[in-house]
């Protein structure tokens, strides 16, 4: 049995111009201590996917499909079950170390509150802990920083307090939605290696969300390529860095800059934006985009094929995009 | 907004001309009502007509009125009035309003509508009238006329409350508190009160000078302090058949009023400034 399992994930934000569908018939997998990324563009329901997965989606949303923890589907679970989960069974690292952290408490007292909350430690048992754990994420100087408040510390260090405290009751799965995009590209190395290797020590499993695919690449086993709120292609990260088949997917991976190109050379870009997730359009989603994009297309959704044991795909023109990978699809 | 250390706590505050300026003159209003309640230079409850519109002199500062009181004595005694006014007042405001506006804040929905409408509603009729009303269904009196003031307190806080409490609702950390698994109320009480904290302060300081003149206008009216108990609002009632022949007996009560309002929200400015440098026009 998988730690989680998401089937036919759903959700919609009511609008003032109706529904957007941020995320639509989602499924993942995760087993215990295996790391799954999503990548994607801005927009693509990657951080509405972590969102649902925690049940903290605005109050605009509708959820449906079932979210599984170890057999427990969580929609179905109220508000004060679904407190007693969230930082204790899973936790959640966000984006933005500058504002995550709150501006009137100590890093110190803001690390001892969910060991205190969810296992009920007492006030010197959890200092204890806390200056534990601000060792383990490499903060140098505990037992001084755990008196700082946030803005005494830089970016990476508050990244560190954000990953301890994430880390405080030993959840079962990490959610950690962009945690180097705001942190500068020395830092973020760092920070990924500590993420990598705290979840492998504990046995974690780790959704690591990210735009980039160079970290999807380095610190995942599982990979969920994600387009207007529904995954387009996933499987395992070798096999799909090897095999690059969905439009999408090559676009991506086209779109990386690489190191040694000449100087007077444009990047290459998907043309386009991504889709008004009100008025998605008919079919694939992709099409407007898609340089491969024919009638079929447009009409409807296309079926996910099997490329391997662990490579699904969802695209009608799938021959055809295997056989331009070699040439390249956006040059 | 960063916590300041305890020296530069001290430094801004001695660096905010508005804070020093209305610390002293509140602080000087807070020593007359705490001297008036031991000792004042002359009696405030004997009437004794015979020493009528005294001019002033040693032994009468200011002079005397028209029952032969003086003047000092009663402005001293009327401070205590007006500061027991204001710190109920406001307190009655601040701790319902306050807990109505982050209750409206934290639960969201049709409880944060009703809350919100039922605000509008009271704020619909002018503070002096929705006063007037409260002590006409209570009945006059000083007592009532501080509920009244402390009513009309209760959607200012409310409002307020909610509307700075809703910022802080979207913000990244109270987010993170939520995955950290922390419910509503906790997070209510750990992250929004304490980042809120310093806005509610300064409206206390404004809402205390607005309940001292609330209360200065009831009394003024007969609707609130009622004689013999001396009060700035009723001195001034009294002086009032008197405007042309003895001005001064006037004059004193309005200045008293003025200097303790001025000196408030001088003072709330002040703490606007070393409590939050983000709202200060200055730096």
């Amino acid at each position: 049995m998988a730690l989680l399992e998401v089937e036919n994930l759903n959700v919609d934000l009511s609008t003032a111009m109706g529904p957007a569908r941020a995320v639509r018939n989602l499924n993942l997998t995760l087993d215990r201590g295996q790391s799954l990324g999503i990548v994607g563009e801005s927009g693509c329901g990657k951080s509405m996917t972590a969102l649902a997965l925690m049940g903290l989606l605005p109050e605009n949303a509708v959820t449906t499909g079932e979210i599984r923890l170890s057999n427990e589907n969580l929609l179905k679970k109220s508000e004060r079950d679904l407190c007693s989960i969230r930082g204790n069974r899973m936790a959640m690292i966000f984006q933005e170390p500058m504002t995550s952290l709150n501006p009137v408490h100590s890093v110190g007292r803001q690390i001892m509150e969910p060991l205190r909350l969810h296992r009920g430690l007492s006030k010197t048992d959890a200092k204890k802990k806390a200056l534990q754990l601000m060792d383990r994420v490499g903060i140098p100087n505990p037992e001084e920083r755990i008196a700082n408040f946030p803005h005494q510390l830089s970016g990476g260090q508050r990244q560190r307090v954000m990953i301890a405290i994430a880390l405080s009751c030993e959840p079962d799965i990490l959610i950690a939605d962009e945690p180097t995009t705001a942190l500068d590209v020395t830092i973020q190395d760092q920070i990924l290696e500590l993420i990598h290797n705290l979840v492998a020590e504990e046995g974690m499993a780790l959704i690591l969300i990210s735009h980039d695919l160079g970290v999807i690449a380095e610190n995942t086993e599982k990979v969920a390529v994600m387009y207007g709120g529904t995954v387009v292609e996933s499987g395992a990260t070798d096999q799909i860095f090897g095999q690059l088949s969905h439009p999408y997917t090559q676009g991506l991976f086209a779109a990386m800059p690489k190191l040694g190109m000449s100087r007077n050379k444009r990047l290459t870009t998907i043309p386009g934006t991504v889709p008004d997730l009100v008025n998605l359009p008919s079919g694939c989603t992709f099409t407007d985009r898609c340089p491969l994009a024919s009638n079929i297309c447009k009409e409807t959704t296309p079926p996910i094929e099997e490329l391997g044991p662990a490579h699904t795909v969802a695209c009608h023109n799938l021959k055809k995009a295997i056989e331009a990978r070699s040439t390249g699809l956006y040059e | 907004m960063s916590r300041p250390s305890s020296q530069s706590f001290v430094s801004r505050c001695l660096n905010s001309r508005s804070f020093v300026v209305g610390g002293l003159m509140t602080g000087f209003l807070l020593s007359c009502a705490i001297i008036s309640l031991f000792w004042t230079p002359g009696e405030v409850y004997d009437i004794t007509i015979a020493d009528r519109f005294f001019a002033p002199s040693a032994s009468h500062w200011f002079g005397t009125d028209q029952f032969g009181r003086d003047i000092v004595s009663l402005l001293m005694t009327g401070t205590q009035n007006s500061i027991t006014v204001g710190v109920v007042a406001v307190s009655i405001g601040l701790f319902t309003g306050v807990t109505l506006g982050l209750t409206a804040s934290a639960q969201r929905g049709w409880v944060e509508e009703l809350i919100m409408r039922l605000s509008d509603f009271s704020f619909a009729f002018p503070a002096i009238l929705s006063a007037i009303m409260i002590t006409a269904i209570l009945g006059p009196g000083g007592v009532n006329s501080i509920i009244a003031i402390g009513i009309y307190n209760v959607p200012v806080f409310a409002r307020l409350t909610r509307g700075t409490a809703n910022a802080i609702w979207t913000r990244e950390y109270v987010m993170a508190a939520r995955a950290a698994g922390k419910g509503k109320f906790r997070i209510t009480l750990e992250h929004v009160l304490p980042n809120i904290r310093s806005i509610i302060i300064v409206q206390i300081t404004i809402q205390f000078a607005i309940a001292i003149l609330a209360e200065a206008a009831l009394s003024y009216l007969g609707l609130g302090t009622q004689p013999p108990n001396p009060s700035w609002g009723r001195m001034l009632n009294e002086a009032q058949s008197l405007m042309f022949f003895q001005p001064m007996q006037a004059i004193y009560p309005g200045v008293a009023i003025a200097l303790a309002v001025f000196g408030l929200n001088l003072l709330g400015d002040g703490l606007r400034d070393v409590l939050d440098p983000r709202l200060s026009r200055k730096r």
